[in-house]
């Protein structure tokens, strides 16, 4: 099952680092993100594209997860090639992140 | 009844739309409208305007917006705070100042002056943070020094009578909490309420991106009316107690789903959002939805603050050169792949001096750079970057790029090539005693 069929995400960027938060449309799965979607597994759905450590906060009064993602976004806005510098689209692939049945 | 202030987002970025801040002015019986137009790299961009013109500098918006505002805040007494001073908040608000006399009116228009801290960070030569190393290792590069303000000088600036207040680099949530600090006389060592106030700045200070802005979802999160989309008020007490809601009848909408996305939005540490007022707490923030498009918001606090102001530096970063070109039909991802093949080995043939180079396929993995092959695309569009020292050599990449309609794979089309200057930002880190905010009213 993909991420994306019980959450939703919102990206955001300051200077090289990325953060994604991760928000339950039921309150009801959160228990299920915090046990699935921990700062391991999104370091890996990420792969090379994330250079630094990759820390997850909480917020279980909202179903929300808050990663950070140093390194991920090739030097930040103003210095990055790539074309989506400010990583915006990355919720979008967090989203597509698989989760066990 | 408790007395509440009602704030409204005018912008949330530079380029934002006019005409949902005029709705708001007119229908939003606010008393402030707040324009929020400085991302993080603009005021760079601002000072290397300056240094062409030493009457510019500021918001290329700002006459535009405040044409189409002022008559509506004048009639409602509705007060205004903006950064779109950026690299030279004197001029704007004399811009202003003439701009509200020609519409035949004359509000008491103030600059908040005092974030360009270029002078004293060469003193200092403090570190970099994202290049390890001290200022002065970039040497002439260096073109901007700019500290994040609080809400103090704006709530000044109030105090002294400003119907418009016209700031350069502040804090993007102190723009709000100023007005806040203003009317109930909040002490700035009044954490709690600091705190909860960075959480209504936080909230407003990116306009749509809390009343459906950002968020739309095909099917799974749908957006009434995006095109009118109206942008947010929040209606603030004296204990900082918050209701978010937007003026009816506009586009969009506002709920615990689109709340809670703004909430976390650029945020790391929820426990610890580091402002120059105040350390804001949002780890307990609640988000209750209290009636259509309405929102009560609760549960904000804050800590002492560091007693140190965020810097940023602007510096200039060399050259990038970009260039694209389209193929399709079968087969296209494999000519988009050779493409770029070639490109790499015509930068070693040619000798072009690149520090970084980028070479993707935008519809298979220009976003996504560790993307699985999910069938063969319809098409392609071939992206190419590279970093370089001098404008010649980024000029180069897109030469490159364009001699592929003739010397490189089947059916190429659509060239498009570009160079631009990199203006880059580093962060430091000051004293707040090193800093000197001063209130002018301009006349």
């Amino acid at each position: 099952m993909r991420l994306g069929e019980i959450a939703h995400a919102r990206a955001g960027d300051k200077g090289n680092t990325s953060n994604l938060s991760v928000i339950a449309y039921d309150k009801a799965d959160f228990a299920r993100l915090e046990r699935e979607v921990t700062a391991e597994r999104v370091r890996a759905h990420f792969g090379a594209m994330v250079t630094g450590e990759v820390t997850r906060f909480a917020l279980p009064q909202l179903g929300a997860l808050n990663f950070v993602l140093k390194g991920a976004l090739r030097g930040g806005v103003t210095r990055s090639l790539a074309q989506d510098a400010h990583g915006k689209c990355l919720s979008g692939v967090l989203l597509d992140m698989e989760l066990p049945e | 009844m408790t007395r509440t202030v009602r704030l409204g987002a005018g912008a949330g970025f530079s380029g934002d739309r006019i005409d949902p801040a005029v709705e708001l002015a007119e229908k939003g019986r606010l008393d402030y409208l707040v324009f929020e137009c400085l991302a993080e790299r603009t005021i760079a961009l601002a000072q290397q305007a300056r240094l062409g013109d030493i009457e510019g500098g500021f918001d290329p918006l700002l006459e535009a917006r405040m044409r189409a505002v002022l008559p509506a805040c004048a009639a409602g007494n509705v007060r205004i705070v903006t950064n779109m001073g950026a690299a030279n908040p004197v001029a704007a608000a004399s811009r202003v100042r003439a701009i509200a006399r020609e519409l035949g009116l004359n509000p008491v228009v103030a600059a908040v002056t005092g974030d360009d801290v270029l002078d004293v960070l060469r003193r200092a030569d403090p570190m970099l943070e994202e290049l390890a190393a001290p200022l002065s290792s970039l040497g002439d590069a260096v073109i901007s020094a700019n500290a994040y303000l609080g809400a103090g000088p704006i709530a000044e600036a109030l105090g002294a009578g400003a119907d418009i207040v016209v700031t350069g680099r502040a804090a993007d949530p102190a723009l709000f909490l100023g007005p806040l600090v203003h009317e109930f006389g909040w002490a700035m060592d009044d954490w709690t309420r600091l705190g909860r106030g960075t959480v209504a700045g936080h909230l407003l200070e990116c306009a749509a991106q809390i009343t459906g802005g950002y968020f739309a979802d095909p099917g799974r999160k749908d957006v009434p009316d995006l095109a009118r989309i109206g942008f947010p008020i929040g209606e603030v007490d004296a204990d900082g107690g918050l209701t978010i809601g937007k003026v009816a009848g506009s586009g969009g909408r506002i709920d615990a789903a689109t709340v809670t996305e703004q909430l976390l939005y650029e945020v790391h540490d929820p426990a610890a959002y580091l402002q120059p007022d105040v350390a804001a707490d949002f780890s307990a923030v609640t988000v209750r939805e209290a009636g259509p498009d309405l929102v009560r918001v609760e549960g904000g606090d804050g800590r002492a603050r560091s007693g140190l102001y965020k810097v940023s530096v602007g510096y200039r970063d060399g050259f990038i050169g970009e260039g694209q070109i389209s193929y399709a039909g079968t087969g296209a991802e494999a000519r988009g792949r050779l493409a770029l093949e070639i490109l790499r080995e015509r930068m070693a043939l040619t000798g072009i001096a690149c520090r970084e180079v980028r070479g993707e396929l935008i519809g298979v993995n220009s976003v996504f750079e560790g993307a699985a092959a999910r069938g063969e695309p319809a098409e392609v569009r071939v992206r190419f970057a590279a970093r370089t020292d001098d404008r010649e050599a980024a000029a180069r990449i897109g030469q490159e790029v364009e001699a592929l309609y003739l010397c490189g794979p089947a059916g190429g089309g659509g060239v498009t090539r570009g160079v631009r200057e990199v203006l880059a930002i580093a962060s430091a880190l000051v004293p707040e005693n090193d800093v000197a905010p001063r209130v002018t009213v301009v006349n």
